[in-house]
């Protein structure tokens, strides 16, 4: 008689205080590789929907900028969106040119971040450093439009809280222009390594039929050749009236993403220096009274992708239901096509790939009946970056010591 | 797809959806019995190749509703698929998870917040609720007070 099949489940969370998201991961694991993945969430549900509906239409958009501290842009304009739609306004000129910009801020700040982390990750602290040196003049020039560095709350139903002022423009350009040379230098530096070649080439692939199978947006898609963006494809704000391109790469790894990303990065730079030269003059915000009842949908190309925000009004002030999908509900579960058949060294750069808001790999345990082993965050940091290194040797690099971890 | 190539599509489901309801531009809702659901959003899904986006539940009083919005990437069209579950007591509905795999977790936490049973769903665990919450207690329904 054969002994039933012992499976080995590495438990990977639940809780991460580094991010504000808390995800829990069971992989399946056979020796090194991944064999099957199971997902629980919502450790810090909120209840923000069912909130919602007891607020004002006026006060919704402060409470779901604090859906998420990194696209607190995002989440409000898909929200707003959704009330115009029911009530059918449309905000003046220049209000949609502000959003434009500071919805492309956001992006540039959250991207750089990403690329910090993602540094971190294979042990390439130096890119992390400089990721986010560059990234917190962008916050300074979100603080000086909004008065906040997150949680901007600068959208309301009929246009924006807060104007760019004309006075501000040299000062944002002056930035942008260094953004872009960073950024290009970045890029740069990814493309040319070949250490990142072998370590993020052919890593966490997700195909472009699993991606539309489990719907996911974003970077995520575009890196796996599914063009979508709906800035795009449902141009909203001042993005129909500006030049610039929808950056996707057809590998559907690790590395795509990274490559979509800085790109985009470089775009969003494009798409601010046009709307600052073409901002319309006249004011941001119309007065709007009552909304009638109705329902709408509205979405936004957040940095992670699509935010989906869909709102009931029976002409009352409050909205009967409103539901909101952030872009990680869909990217996550993709998971499941993406980590398994990877090694447990990967799992962490994989999932990290879809810049979830929360990259789960605190605390890791090794369940295997006999033995237990804990894998806590360190160790798993240092299993990727020992992959690094190896990489590194084996192409004939300089040899990274592991005390330099 | 354009969009009035998108409205000639959609008229080939029409005896199985109540009516085409175009609330804005680019916004296009097709409220239809649950028996339907399933073979309208296989048709939207695989036929005309829409993306999944996402789904919503509602607690409408007399009865519950369950929107599942798909988009048509290439004219950015929202099309709404608003399904009405009438037995308020024992809700159910035809789960769609088979047919797009990214619609797990939402028909989860519909189960969980409003108490839809999907049914043919592969895993209709606990996705939101602790595993101490009442059974029974459905946070979104309407009764429950914030």
């Amino acid at each position: 008689m054969t002994e039933p099949l012992q499976k080995s489940v590495l438990a990977v969370g639940p809780f991460h205080p580094l991010q504000e998201e808390m995800e829990f991961f069971q992989l399946t694991v056979d020796g090194e590789k991944v064999t099957d993945i199971n997902v629980r969430i919502s450790y810090n549900h909120r209840g923000i929907e069912k909130i919602s509906e007891t607020l004002q239409f006026d006060q919704v958009p402060y409470l779901v900028s604090r859906v998420c501290g990194i696209c607190s842009a995002s989440h409000p304009l898909a929200y707003v969106q959704a009330v115009e739609e029911i009530a059918g306004v449309r905000p003046p000129e220049r209000a949609l040119y502000v959003r434009t910009i500071i919805n492309e801020l956001e992006r540039i700040h959250s991207h750089l971040l990403w690329v910090g982390l993602a540094g971190h990750f294979i042990g390439y602290d130096t890119v992390f450093m400089w990721a986010w040196k560059y990234r917190e003049p962008v916050l300074d020039l979100l603080e000086e439009v909004t008065g906040n560095r997150n949680n901007y709350g600068n959208v309301k139903v009929g246009g924006c809280r807060e104007d760019v002022p004309d006075e501000m423009k040299p000062k944002i350009l002056q930035e942008l222009d260094t953004i872009e040379k960073k950024t290009e230098m970045l890029t740069k530096a990814v493309l040319d390594d070949p250490v990142l070649h072998a370590r993020l080439k052919g890593v966490g692939v997700l195909t472009k039929e699993d991606g539309i199978k489990y719907a996911v947006t974003g970077p995520t898609a575009r890196g796996s050749d599914i063009a979508i963006d709906v800035r795009r494809d449902d141009p909203y704000a001042a993005y129909a009236e500006l030049d610039w391109k929808v950056i996707s790469q057809p590998e559907g790894d690790v590395f795509a993403k990274a490559v979509v990303r800085l790109l985009e990065t470089l775009e969003s730079v494009k798409i601010i220096r046009q709307a600052l030269r073409r901002l319309p003059q006249g004011p941001v915000a119309v007065e709007v009274k009552e909304i009638p009842p109705g329902e709408g949908c509205g979405h936004a190309e957040a940095p992670r992708g699509e935010t989906f925000h869909y709102v009931r009004s029976d002409g009352g002030n409050r909205p009967v239901r409103h539901k909101i999908r952030a872009p990680s509900y869909v990217n996550v579960p993709s998971f499941k096509a993406s980590c398994i058949g990877g090694d447990i060294a990967d799992v962490t750069l994989t999932l990290a790939a879809v810049d979830p808001c929360y990259s789960c790999t605190e605390r890791m345990a090794v369940v295997d009946g006999h033995h237990n082993v804990i894998l806590d965050y360190e160790n798993l940091l240092r299993l990727s970056r020992e992959k690094t290194a190896r990489l590194k040797k084996e192409m004939g690099g300089p040899e990274m010591k592991l005390e330099d971890f | 797809m354009q969009q009035n190539e998108l409205d000639n599509q959609l008229s080939r489901i029409q005896d199985r959806i109540a009516g085409i309801e175009r609330k804005a531009e680019n916004r296009v809702f097709l409220p239809c019995e649950s028996a339907n659901v399933y073979e309208v959003c296989r048709f939207l899904f695989e036929d005309l190749g829409l993306r999944f986006v996402i789904s919503t539940g509602i607690d409408a009083q007399d009865c519950f509703e369950v929107l599942h919005h798909f988009s048509d990437d290439e004219c950015g069209c929202v099309v709404t698929v608003k399904a009405f579950v009438r037995d308020r007591d024992a809700p159910e509905l035809d789960s769609i998870t088979p047919l797009i795999p990214g619609a797990e977790w939402i028909e989860r936490e519909m189960h969980d917040l409003l108490g839809i049973k999907f049914t043919n769903h592969p895993n209709l665990q606990r996705l939101i609720l602790e595993d101490d919450w009442p059974q029974g207690v459905y946070p979104l329904r309407k009764e429950v007070q914030t």
